[in-house]
C-alpha cells in the first residue's frame, strides 16, 4: 500500500519539478504578494494633505495651525485666501482636510466666548476621513484645554482656578504602534496558501482526467484512499514549505513579531492545509476540464477570501454573511495565525478554531473519498 | 482596413461567446457575483464594538462614564470584569475588542487635582478597528469631561467658562462616512478589469487551441482588422456589464450618483479599451486558453485590489509604491469613478486622470493592433 502511495507522490513531485511555471508560482509570486501587501495594504493615515484658510492672522490662529503641522500627521499643501480656494482644493482632491479660521477667532478666545473653528473633510474615503477627524478632534480639544487653563491662570492668578478634566489613556495591546503591516502580513499566509494549494490540487487531478492518464491509474490496483493520499501528501508538504517561506519573509523582512508557540501554529496550519486540500480535491471531482476547474476555483476562492476577515472585519458584514463565515476555513486559520503571531495565545484560547478546522477538514475529505470511490472503483 | 472583414470577425466572435457557456458565465454571472459578494462583504463601518469594563472605583462618576459608553451605538458592553486577569482573558479570547478600566482613585483625583484619567485597552491586532474605536472612545470621554467640568464649576460657583474652541466639522461628498459609498464604485472598476481581461484573453488562444489559426491566417485579414473585430463584441459586452454594475450600485446599494452619465460612459469606454487590450495582448502571447486566463487573472486581480486605491488610499503608501501605482490602469479609473459618483466631477475636473488613461489606452491599443502576426511558428 505504501509503495503505491509513494510512487504516486514521486510522480507528482517530478511533474512539479518539470513545470517551468511552478517555480515562479510557488516562490516568486508568494514573495511578491507578501511585499506588496506589506507596503501597499495600509489603513493607517500617516499624512493628511491640508488646506488652511486663516482669516484671523493672529498669534492664536498661528499657534493652532502649528499644532496641526507639529504632529507630522498634517501637512499644509495650500494656504488659501478665499473660501473658493478651499472649495476647489477639496473638490479636486488636492487637500483632504481644510481648516478655516474665523476672522475674530482670537478676539472670541480672549473674551472667553466660544471661538468657532470650521473643519471640512473630504469623506470620499470614509475610513481616511474618520481617522483624520479623530486626529483633528484630539488636536483641537488639546488646544482648547491648554488655552482654558492658560486663561484661568491669567485671570485668577493660578490659585483657586482649576480646569477639571478627564483624559483617556490609550493602551493598544498586541500591536502597540497600531501598525497595519502587523495585521496584514501574517494574514497573507492564509490567503496565499488558499489560492495556491486549491489551484495545485484541483489542477493536478483534472489535468490527469483531461490528458487521459486518469484512466491508466484506474486500471492499476490503487485504491481511492491511496490515490487521494498520493495526491494530497505532496501538496500538503508543499503547503508547509509555503507557510514557512511567507512566515520567514514576514518576520525577517517586515519584523513582524512572533510571540506564540510554533507548535500551535504548526497544528493549526496542518488542519488548515487538510481542509484546503479537501476543497481543491472536491473541485477536481466536479470538473472535467482545466477550464472548468479554473472558473470553479475563482467562484470558490473569492468568497472564501472576502468572507475570511482578512482585511474587512467580519463584525461589519450583514448578519446573514456573518453566519456564512463560519463555513470558511480561512476565518479560523486567520484567528490562529494572528493569535500565535501577535497575541501569543495557545491551545487554551484557540481550541475552538482548531476543532472547527478539524471538522471542516474531516467533512471535506470524507466527501472527496466518497466521490472518488464512485469514479475510481 | 475593410469594414466587411471586421464585421465578419466580430460576428463570429459574438456567436462564439453566445454559444460558449463558459464565456457567457464570465460575461454575465461573474459581475453579478462579484458585485453582490463585495458589495455586502466589504465594509469598514464599525459599530457595536464589544467592550469589557473594569470599574475599580464603582463611584457615581465612574458609573456615569460607563453609562455613556453603554448609550453609544459604537460600543456594546458585554462583560464587567472584576480583576485584571478577567480583562486579559476577555481580550485574549477575543470576546472583547476593548476594555475600559476606571482606576480606583478616579473621583479622588478629580477632587484633588482636577485631572483624572481612564484607561482604554485595545485589541490592536486589527489596527484599523482599534484606531477608529479609539476615536469614538475619545469623543465619549471628552463629552464626559466637559460635563464634569460644568458640574464642578457650578459646585464651586466659579463663573462658567465656555469651551474655548468649538469644532464644527463638516464632511463633504460622503456625508455619513459610509464606507460602502466609496468601496462600491471601486468594485465596479474591479469587476470590469477582471471580466474584461478574462474575456479577451481567450480570443486568440482559442484559435490556436482549436486549430482554426491556420484558417484565420490564410484569409486576407490584417492584424488591425483582427484586433478590432475580436475586441468589438467584448467592448459591447463590457459596456453592458458596466451598465449592469452601475445600476446595481445606484439602485440596489444606494450609492449616491452625482455626476453625469456622459462622463461615466466616456471614461468607462476608455477603461474598457485598456483592459480588453491587455487581455488581447495576453492572448496573443500565451497560446493556451487556460494559461492565458491565469495570466489575465494574475495581472488584474492583485494590482486592482491593492494598488488602485480601491480600498487602500494611495497617498498613504510609501513613495516607491506610489510610483508603481501609476502603471496600474485601474488607478485612474477608480479615481475617476469615485469622483463622478461622490463629487459629481466632470471632464474638466478629471482632466488629468482622463488624459493619462487615454494615453494608456493609446499605448495598449497600438501594441494590440500590431500584436497579431500571421505566422504559424
Amino acid at each position: 500500500m505504501f509503495g503505491r502511495i509513494i510512487t504516486l507522490m514521486i510522480k507528482e513531485f517530478i511533474e512539479l519539478r518539470r513545470d517551468t511555471w511552478a517555480r515562479f508560482r510557488l516562490i516568486a509570486w508568494p514573495l511578491v504578494q507578501v511585499i506588496v501587501f506589506g507596503y501597499a495594504a495600509t489603513f493607517e493615515v500617516f499624512s493628511v494633505s491640508t488646506a488652511v484658510l486663516d482669516f484671523d492672522h493672529s498669534q492664536e490662529s498661528r499657534e493652532l495651525i502649528s499644532r496641526f503641522t507639529y504632529t507630522g500627521r498634517f501637512h499644509v499643501v495650500r494656504t488659501a485666501q478665499t473660501q473658493a480656494d478651499i472649495t476647489r482644493a477639496i473638490d479636486r482632491g488636492d487637500a483632504t482636510v481644510a481648516i478655516v479660521i474665523h476672522p475674530r477667532f482670537a478676539e472670541y478666545l480672549r473674551n472667553g466666548q466660544s471661538a468657532p473653528l470650521q473643519v471640512v473633510v473630504d469623506g470620499t474615503n470614509s475610513n481616511t476621513a474618520m481617522v483624520a477627524l479623530g486626529y483633528v478632534d484630539e488636536i483641537v480639544s488639546r488646544f482648547s484645554q491648554d488655552y482654558a487653563s492658560d486663561l484661568a491662570t491669567r485671570l485668577h492668578g493660578g490659585q483657586d482656578s482649576r480646569i477639571v478634566q478627564v483624559m483617556l489613556e490609550q493602551r493598544p495591546w498586541y500591536n502597540p504602534d497600531l501598525n497595519s503591516r502587523w495585521f496584514f502580513v501574517p494574514g497573507v499566509i492564509a490567503t496565499l496558501t488558499l489560492t495556491i494549494v486549491v489551484n495545485l490540487t484541483s489542477f493536478a487531478v483534472v489535468r490527469e482526467r483531461e490528458v487521459g492518464t486518469l484512466e491508466q491509474i484506474m486500471v492499476t490496483p490503487i485504491r481511492s484512499m491511496e490515490f487521494i493520499l498520493g495526491k494530497t501528501v505532496p501538496f500538503f508538504l508543499l503547503g508547509l514549505c509555503l507557510v514557512s517561506l511567507i512566515a520567514a519573509a514576514g518576520t525577517l523582512w517586515f519584523r513582524i513579531p512572533f510571540i506564540g508557540n510554533p507548535l500551535v501554529l504548526l497544528l493549526g496550519t496542518s488542519l488548515y492545509l487538510l481542509s484546503v486540500l479537501g476543497i481543491g480535491l472536491l473541485i477536481s471531482t466536479l470538473c472535467s476540464t482545466q477550464q472548468q476547474a479554473f472558473a470553479t476555483n475563482f467562484f470558490v476562492v473569492n468568497p472564501l477570501f472576502t468572507l475570511s476577515g482578512f482585511s474587512f472585519p467580519i463584525a461589519s458584514m450583514p448578519i446573514a454573511l456573518q453566519w456564512l463565515t463560519y463555513l470558511d476555513p480561512v476565518r479560523y486559520y486567520l484567528i490562529i495565525i494572528r493569535g500565535t503571531f501577535l497575541k501569543g495565545v495557545g491551545m487554551a484560547v484557540l481550541w475552538p478554531e482548531m476543532l472547527a478546522l478539524a471538522l471542516l477538514a474531516a467533512v471535506l475529505l470524507a466527501l472527496c473519498v466518497l466521490r472518488f470511490r464512485k469514479s475510481l472503483d | 482596413m475593410r469594414a466587411q472583414r471586421v464585421k465578419a470577425i466580430a460576428r463570429k466572435e459574438l456567436l462564439q461567446v453566445v454559444r460558449d457557456p463558459r464565456s457567457l458565465m464570465i460575461a454575465l454571472l461573474m459581475p453579478l457575483f462579484q458585485m453582490v459578494l463585495l458589495g455586502y462583504g466589504v465594509s469598514l463601518d464599525i459599530k457595536h464594538i464589544p467592550v469589557c469594563t473594569f470599574d475599580r472605583e464603582a463611584s457615581q462618576h465612574s458609573e456615569a462614564l460607563l453609562k455613556r459608553f453603554q448609550a453609544s451605538t459604537y460600543f456594546r458592553i458585554v462583560e464587567a470584569a472584576q480583576n485584571y486577569q478577567a480583562v486579559t482573558e476577555a481580550l485574549d479570547y477575543g470576546r472583547c475588542k476593548m476594555a475600559i478600566v476606571v482606576p480606583p482613585e478616579f473621583s479622588e483625583r478629580l477632587n484633588d487635582s482636577g485631572k483624572s484619567y481612564v484607561q482604554l485597552i485595545l485589541d490592536a491586532t486589527d489596527d484599523n478597528t482599534a484606531n477608529i474605536g479609539l476615536g469614538y472612545a475619545q469623543s465619549v470621554v471628552s463629552g464626559f469631561s466637559n460635563d464634569i467640568a460644568v458640574l464642578y464649576a457650578n459646585r464651586q460657583s466659579i463663573v462658567q467658562q465656555n469651551q474655548p474652541v468649538t469644532l464644527q466639522s463638516r464632511v463633504w461628498f460622503n456625508e455619513d462616512l459610509d464606507s460602502r459609498n466609496f468601496i462600491i464604485p471601486g468594485v465596479v472598476a474591479m469587476v470590469l478589469a477582471l471580466v474584461g481581461a478574462q474575456l479577451t484573453s481567450l480570443t486568440i488562444a482559442r484559435e490556436w487551441e482549436r486549430g482554426t489559426m491556420e484558417v484565420l491566417i490564410s484569409t486576407p485579414v490584417t492584424a488591425l482588422e483582427v484586433m478590432i473585430g475580436k475586441i468589438m463584441p467584448y467592448f459591447m459586452i463590457g459596456l453592458f456589464d458596466a451598465a449592469f454594475c452601475l445600476a446595481l450600485a445606484v439602485f440596489w446599494f444606494q450609492v449616491p450618483f452625482r455626476g453625469t452619465l456622459f462622463t461615466l460612459f466616456f471614461t468607462t469606454s476608455l477603461f474598457l479599451v485598456v483592459v480588453l487590450g491587455v487581455g488581447y495582448l495576453i492572448s496573443v502571447a500565451v497560446r493556451s486558453q487556460i494559461g492565458a486566463s491565469q495570466v489575465a487573472l494574475l495581472v488584474t486581480l492583485l494590482p486592482t485590489s491593492l494598488l488602485s486605491g480601491y480600498t487602500f488610499p494611495i497617498d498613504q503608501m510609501p513613495a516607491p509604491v506610489q510610483v508603481i501605482t501609476y502603471l496600474v490602469p485601474s488607478r485612474y479609473y477608480v479615481t475617476i469613478v469615485k469622483a463622478i459618483f461622490l463629487k459629481g466631477a466632470g471632464i474638466i475636473e478629471l482632466a488629468l486622470p482622463i488624459t493619462l488613461l487615454s494615453l494608456y489606452a493609446l499605448v495598449i491599443g497600438t501594441l494590440a493592433a500590431r500584436a497579431f502576426r500571421k505566422r504559424l511558428d
